[in-house]
C-alpha cells in the first residue's frame, strides 16, 4: 500500500512531447484506471511510474519519496503486461518466485509466498508446469501471481486482459476486483475497455494527447462529464451532441433549442462562452419515445439493432444531424418511420461549442 | 487428393528418395575417397582415380599410411593444439560477443549505434589485409606470465586465441537474436528487481539456445578447419602448431598422397564427432538463420 503523486509529469521522445504535464494524486489502496484513446500516453505514463521509461521533467513520489532517478528495481512496484511477459524457460513456480530469487530470499520464504499467491489465484495445481502448457488466462494469472508474491507498494497493470477472450476477460476482471479488495493494495490500471474501467475503478483518469481531461469516480464522470471529450468517451453508444442556439440565460439555466429541438431549459454550469451557440449532450439511454406530436425531438429511423434487452436506434433529426436512442426494451422499428422523442433536461449536459465534437464522434 | 493412387504416391516417394540419395552421395564422395585412399599405397591410389575403384576399399589395403603419418608428424600434439585453441576461443567468443551484443541491444549509451555500425563494417575486411599489421602488433605485446613480463606473443596459444575471440559475425548473430526477444520479458525482469547482469544470466542467455548453437558451430568450424595463414606466420615452433599448418609436413619435395589422406582422415575425427554431437542443434540453427523462429 502506498500513495502516489505525479507532479507536472512530462515525457518527450526526442522532440515529440507525448506526456504534456500530468498532475495526479493516488491514495492508499486506491484502484485508479487510466483510459483514453490509443496513443494518448497511458502506457507511457505507467512505464514512467515503473521506471522503465525515464521522466523528462516533473516529479514522481511514492509514499512521499521522490523516485525519479531510481531504477525500476528500487521502486517496489510490480507490473503486469498485456503480453503476460512470463519467462518461458521457467516453471510457474520459478516465475512467481523470480523476484524473491533475485532478492536472495530464503527457500522457505519463497515456498510460503508462492503457495499463498497460488492459493489466492487458485492455481496450486499449475505450479510445476511450463508457460507453454498454460492457456492465456492461466498465463496472465501467473503474471499476476508474480506481482503478488513480491508484495509491492504499487501494482501497475497495462491492459492485462486485452489478449483474453470475452468470457475469460469477465472472469479475470472480477478476480482482479476481488484481489484488490483482498490485498488492499494501490493499483494503477490501464485499459481500453470501458466496462473494466467503470467496474474496477475507484477513480478514473481520462487522458487525451498526453493530458488529463478529467479525474473522478466512474459515476461522477458518467453523470457529470466536465467536458465534451469525457462526455463522448465514456458510455456506449456514446453521447449524442446537438448543436444548439442559446436563446436566454436565467440564473443557472439556459434556454436552448434548434431547428430540430423544441426549446428547453438546461443547467449551463458556467460553461457558455457567450457566442450564442452551445452543444447539448444527451445520452442515448436517457431518451424515451413519446406519443405522436408530444416529443421534444422528431427522429426518422435509419436502422435499428435489437439486442433483446435493449434496442439501439440510429436516427436522423429534422436538421439532418444524427441521433442515437437506446430503449431498454425490445421494440420493432422500421426504417423511415418517425419517432417522437423526449428526455429529461436535468440529465442533459451543456458544453461550449468547440471543434472537439469532430474528434469525439 | 483421393484420385492420386497409392502406386503413384509410392513412385513419387521413390523419386524423392532417389534424388536425396544422389545429393547425399555427391557430398559424400570426397569424404569416402579420402578415407578409402588413406588405406592404399600411393601408386594404387593414383591409378584408381581413373575409375570407380577410387571409392572402394579394394586392392592392397593396409594401415601403412597411418604408421608413416605418425612417424612424420606429431599428429596427436597438433590435434590437441587445435582442439584447445578452438574450444577456448569458442567459449570466450560466446561470452564476450554475447555481452557486447547485450549491451548494444538492451543498454542505452550514446554512440552505441555508431560503434555497432563500425563493428559490422569490419565484416567486409578480409583477414589477409590485416594479417601483417596484426603480426607486427602481436609480436610486441606484453604478457604477464609466471616469470614476469614477457614481450611478444609469437609461438604461443594466446596469439592463436585472443585475436579471434571477438568477431563481427558472432556479435551480429547475437544482436539479431536479442533484438527479436520480447522486450517485455526484459522489462518484467527489471521491474522484478533484476540487475542487468542478472537479466543477462537468468533471462537472456537461457533463452538463447539457438543462437548459442549457431555461434558455437560457425566459430568452431572456422577455428578448427580454416585456421591456416595466421598460425603459419605467428607460430614457428612445433609445440603450438595446429592441424592445418601440420598438413605442410606432408607436402614436402615428394608428396605422399596416402599419408595426406591418412592425416586428413585423422584430423576429421573431432569435426565429425562434434557434428554428430551437435547434429540437431546444427540443423535447427541453419534452419533458423533463414526462417525467423
Ligand atoms: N519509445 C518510443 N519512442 C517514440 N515514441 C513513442 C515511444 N513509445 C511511445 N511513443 C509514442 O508516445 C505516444 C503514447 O504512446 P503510449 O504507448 O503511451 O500510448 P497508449 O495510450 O498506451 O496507447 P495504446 O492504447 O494504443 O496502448 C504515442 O504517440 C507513441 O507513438
Ligand atoms: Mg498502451
Amino acid at each position: 500500500m502506498a500513495t502516489l503523486k505525479l507532479k507536472d509529469f512530462r515525457k518527450s521522445f526526442g522532440k515529440v512531447e507525448v506526456i504534456k504535464g500530468v498532475d495526479l494524486e493516488i491514495g492508499h489502496g486506491e484502484f485508479v484506471v487510466f483510459v483514453g484513446p490509443s496513443g494518448c500516453g497511458k502506457s507511457t505514463l505507467l512505464r514512467m511510474i515503473s521506471g522503465l521509461e525515464d521522466i523528462t521533467s516533473g516529479t514522481l513520489e511514492i509514499d512521499g519519496r521522490v523516485m525519479n532517478d531510481l531504477p525500476p528495481k528500487d521502486r517496489e512496484v510490480a507490473m503486469v503486461f498485456q503480453t503476460y511477459a512470463i519467462f518461458p524457460h521457467m516453471t510457474v513456480r520459478e516465475n512467481m518466485a523470480f523476484g524473491l530469487t533475485i532478492a536472495r530470499a530464503s527457500k522457505q520464504e519463497k515456498q510460503q509466498k508462492v503457495a499463498e499467491a497460488a492459493r489466492i489465484l487458485q492455481m496450486e495445481h499449475l505450479l510445476d508446469r511450463h508457460p507453454s502448457q498454460l492457456s492465456g488466462g492461466q498465463r496472465q494469472r501467473v503474471a499476476i501471481g508474480r506481482a503478488i508474491v513480491r508484495n509491492p507498494k504499487v501494482f501497475l497493470f497495462d491492459e492485462p486482459l486485452s489478449n483474453l477472450d470475452a468470457a475469460l476477460r469477465m472472469d479475470m476482471r472480477m478476480e482482479i476486483g476481488k484481489l484488490h479488495e483482498q490485498l488492499d493494495a494501490t493499483m494503477v490500471y490501464v485499459t481500453h475497455d470501458q466496462v473494466e474501467a467503470m467496474t474496477l475503478a475507484d477513480k478514473i483518469v481520462v487522458l487525451k494527447d498526453g493530458r488529463v481531461m478529467q479525474v473522478g469516480t466512474p459515476m461522477d464522470l458518467y453523470h457529470d462529464p466536465g467536458n465534451l471529450f469525457v462526455a463522448g468517451f465514456l458510455g456506449a453508444p456514446s453521447m449524442n451532441f446537438l448543436q444548439v442556439d442559446v436563446q436566454t440565460v436565467e440564473g443557472d439555466d439556459a434556454k436552448v433549442g434548434n431547428a430540430a429541438l423544441k426549446p428547453i431549459n438546461v443547467a449551463h454550469k458556467d460553461r457558455l462562452n457567450g457566442s450564442g451557440k452551445a452543444i447539448l449532450g444527451v445520452r442515448p439511454q436517457h431518451v424515451e419515445a413519446a406519443a405522436p406530436g408530444e416529443g421534444m425531438l422528431l427522429g426518422t429511423v435509419e436502422f435499428a439493432e435489437r439486442l433483446g434487452s435493449e434496442t439501439v436506434v440510429d436516427m436522423v433529426l429534422k436538421d439532418d444531424s444524427k441521433f442515437i436512442a437506446a430503449f431498454n426494451e425490445d421494440k420493432v422499428f422500421e426504417p423511415g418511420q418517425t419517432v417522437d422523442l423526449v428526455f429529461d433536461p436535468a440529465q442533459a449536459h451543456l458544453f461550449a461549442p468547440s471543434d472537439e465534437v469532430e474528434t469525439v464522434h | 487428393m483421393a484420385l492420386v493412387s497409392a502406386e503413384n504416391r509410392g513412385l513419387r516417394l521413390a523419386a524423392r528418395y532417389a534424388t536425396l540419395t544422389l545429393v547425399a552421395l555427391v557430398f559424400m564422395f570426397p569424404l569416402v575417397f579420402m578415407v578409402v585412399s588413406s588405406f592404399k599405397p600411393d601408386q594404387q591410389l593414383l591409378s584408381d582415380t581413373s575409375s570407380l575403384r577410387a571409392f572402394l576399399p579394394v586392392g592392397d589395403i593396409s594401415l601403412d599410411n597411418y604408421y608413416a603419418a605418425f612417424r612424420r608428424a606429431p599428429i596427436g600434439l597438433f590435434m590437441l593444439n587445435s582442439v584447445f585453441v578452438t574450444v577456448t576461443t569458442v567459449l570466450l567468443s560466446i561470452l564476450l560477443c554475447s555481452l557486447a551484443a547485450f549491451s548494444f541491444v538492451f543498454l542505452e549509451w550514446t554512440g552505441r549505434n555508431v560503434l555497432l555500425t563500425i563493428i559490422l563494417a569490419t565484416l567486409i575486411i578480409p583477414f589477409e589485409t590485416i594479417a601483417v599489421p596484426l603480426l607486427l602488433f602481436v609480436s610486441k605485446l606484453p604478457w604477464l606470465g609466471m616469470e614476469g613480463i614477457a614481450w611478444g606473443w609469437l609461438n604461443t596459444y594466446r596469439v592463436q586465441i585472443i585475436p579471434w575471440i571477438v568477431d563481427a559475425l558472432t556479435v551480429f548473430l547475437f544482436v539479431q537474436f536479442f533484438k527479436d526477444l520480447p522486450r517485455e520479458l526484459i522489462e518484467a525482469a527489471r521491474v522484478e528487481g533484476a540487475s542487468w547482469f542478472m537479466i543477462y544470466r537468468k533471462i537472456v542467455m537461457p533463452l538463447s539456445g539457438p543462437v548459442l548453437a549457431t555461434a558455437a558451430i560457425l566459430k568452431s568450424l572456422k577455428m578448427y578447419n580454416e585456421q591456416y595463414l595466421w598460425p603459419l606466420i605467428v607460430v614457428q615452433d612445433e609445440a603450438h602448431r595446429p592441424v592445418m599448418v601440420g598438413l605442410g609436413y606432408f607436402f614436402q619435395l615428394q608428396i605422399a598422397w596416402g599419408e595426406v589422406m591418412a592425416y586428413l582422415t585423422l584430423i576429421s575425427v573431432p569435426v565429425i564427432g562434434f557434428y554428430l554431437l551437435m547434429q540437431r542443434a546444427f540443423i535447427s540453427s541453419i534452419a533458423s538463420t533463414g526462417v525467423k523462429g
